[in-house]
């Protein structure tokens, strides 16, 4: 399912009166089965873009494309649980027409099990994100949105939900949108990666990734990093963005 | 076993009082509890208190559901709550005889001026409960149920509701006690039947163990459907929160 984004710009209304710009001009498009990476420095206005993709913030200038009746999945920054459903509860609701396999399969995924019927309040902040991506895969999406879904756990915990989240998305066509910080995520799950400016936020680059995410050694995505960080310093020396680094 | 005790101490410090005061201002607890199998046995109790717990039970019943449904509905919506607010506090501070006196010289002395009038006295201070409880609530969860394209009876029921669910438990039990005390004067001043009627009559009579046996019988029912209705909703309402050590 394509995903079509066109922003001409966001403005807010500060407290004092004027108008701050959060977002600069931009445009960029995610093929069926691709995952999307944005990346950028804190507070440069990813969550608000995210919202107006999402159609949570139709107060801004330009267009968003999806197909209408597009299933979104989404993992919030914080998990956004239902504190008063069980953690099954939670993942019916939003998905009610989930099968009780298809359940079982993604809480012996995200090893869930044994928490089916705790309510988010007894869980640790990990185990209620990986309730929260369950949700999000529950819904069988076309559309799926992390909001650094991986953002404040420790590496060892982070690395294993990330490794989880490429076999989910491998398992089925869907078009993901993630954001993050961490380039070493970006460079491991993602397909394209776009690079933002600090606020107001436009693409400063857009880098596609040519190997396949199943293939890409330990080796590779060093080698991409580092081809990432040339590229950074050539910038600086005033180089035009553009080109694949892979 | 340390509510009967301060109960039974209750009881003690009664029967004392009345052997110093005498039989005809305060009566004895048993001389009272007489007139209260007196009463019962010739089914004018059961009679009094059905008929004031059937007032309360519509007057609450009435002013939960619109009262509820205004607050909500002012607590959604800015316009709502600018057109309600003046009305609002003016009923929020207008005392309860006045809208009783009012009700019934406008519908005459019938039940249903009986009950509006005691419904109209509770339903602004839960308008201003759920106002509050909506505007308290977590948009984020919104959000989310928005983004997973919830039906909207299934948000409103299991993303809204539940934050709701202890202010509407705050809103019934400040507004079932408010409920219980106005009931007395609006049946008092224009009902032939009820607990409120027959200690008027006790009182133009001086008769102070019937007012007492009226009010106590009175105090009790309201002190077990409080603790066999209201808590328990309270409880359940409350019981995802993880438990205070």
């Amino acid at each position: 399912m394509r995903l079509e984004v066109e922003i001409t710009g966001k403005t807010f209304k500060s407290a004092a009166g004027g108008t701050q710009e959060v977002l600069a001009p931009m445009k960029f498009a995610l093929q069926s089965g691709e995952v999307g990476v944005l990346i950028g420095p804190s507070g440069c206005g990813k969550s608000t873009m995210l919202r107006i993709i999402l159609g949570l913030d139709r107060d801004f200038d330009g267009h968003v494309a999806r197909p209408p009746e597009a299933r979104i999945g989404m993992v919030f920054q914080e998990p956004r649980l239902l504190p008063w459903r069980s953690v099954e509860q939670n993942v019916r609701l939003a998905a009610p027409d989930v099968s009780d396999a298809k359940l079982a399969e993604l809480f012996r995924i995200l090893e869930l099990e044994a928490h089916r019927s705790h309510f988010p309040g007894e869980l640790s902040l990990g185990l209620a994100r990986r309730v929260a991506l369950a949700r999000a895969f529950a819904v069988e999406p076309d559309v799926l949105v992390l909001d650094e879904p991986l953002a404040s756990l420790d590496d060892a915990l982070a690395g294993r939900l990330r490794d989880e989240i490429a076999t989910l998305v491998a398992s089925r066509p869907v078009t993901t949108l993630l954001v993050t910080h961490s380039l070493d995520d970006a460079v491991r799950l993602g397909d394209r990666l776009f690079f933002l400016s600090p606020r107001p936020a436009r693409i400063l680059a857009e880098v596609p990734i040519g190997i396949p995410r199943e293939a890409r050694s330990d080796a590779a995505i060093a080698a991409i990093r580092a081809g990432l960080a040339r590229r950074a310093q050539d910038e600086q020396g005033g180089e035009r963005a553009g080109r694949d680094v892979s | 076993m340390l509510r009967l005790l301060s109960f039974a101490l209750f009881l003690a410090i009664w029967w004392t009082a009345a052997l110093f005061v005498g039989g005809a201002k305060l009566p004895s607890p048993s001389a009272v509890l007489d007139v209260i199998i007196a009463e019962a046995s010739s089914g004018a109790l059961f009679l009094h208190l059905g008929a004031t717990l059937a007032r309360v039970a519509l007057a609450f019943v009435l002013a939960m559901s619109l009262g509820s449904a205004t607050g909500y509905l002012m607590g959604r919506v800015k316009l709502a709550d600018r057109l309600g607010d003046p009305w609002l506090i003016l009923l929020l501070n207008l005392p309860a005889l006045v809208v009783i006196v009012l009700a019934y010289v406008w519908a005459g002395l019938t039940e249903a001026a009986a009950i509006a009038a005691i419904a109209i006295n509770k339903l602004p201070t839960a308008v201003v409960t759920l106002r509050e409880g909506t505007r308290a609530l977590d948009r984020s969860l919104d959000e989310m149920a928005s983004v997973f394209a919830m039906p909207r009876w299934r948000a409103f029921r299991h993303v809204v509701l539940p934050q709701l669910a202890p202010y509407i438990a705050a809103s019934a039990r400040s507004g079932l006690s408010l409920v219980w005390k106005i009931v007395l004067v609006a049946e008092l001043l224009g009902r032939p039947n009820g607990v409120g009627f027959e200690i008027g009559v006790a009182f133009q009579l001086f008769d102070t163990p019937r007012l007492l046996a009226y009010s106590l019988t009175f105090a009790a029912v309201v002190l077990v459907i409080e603790t066999a209705l209201v808590q328990p909703f309270e409880a359940r309402a409350t019981r995802w929160r993880p438990r205070a050590a």
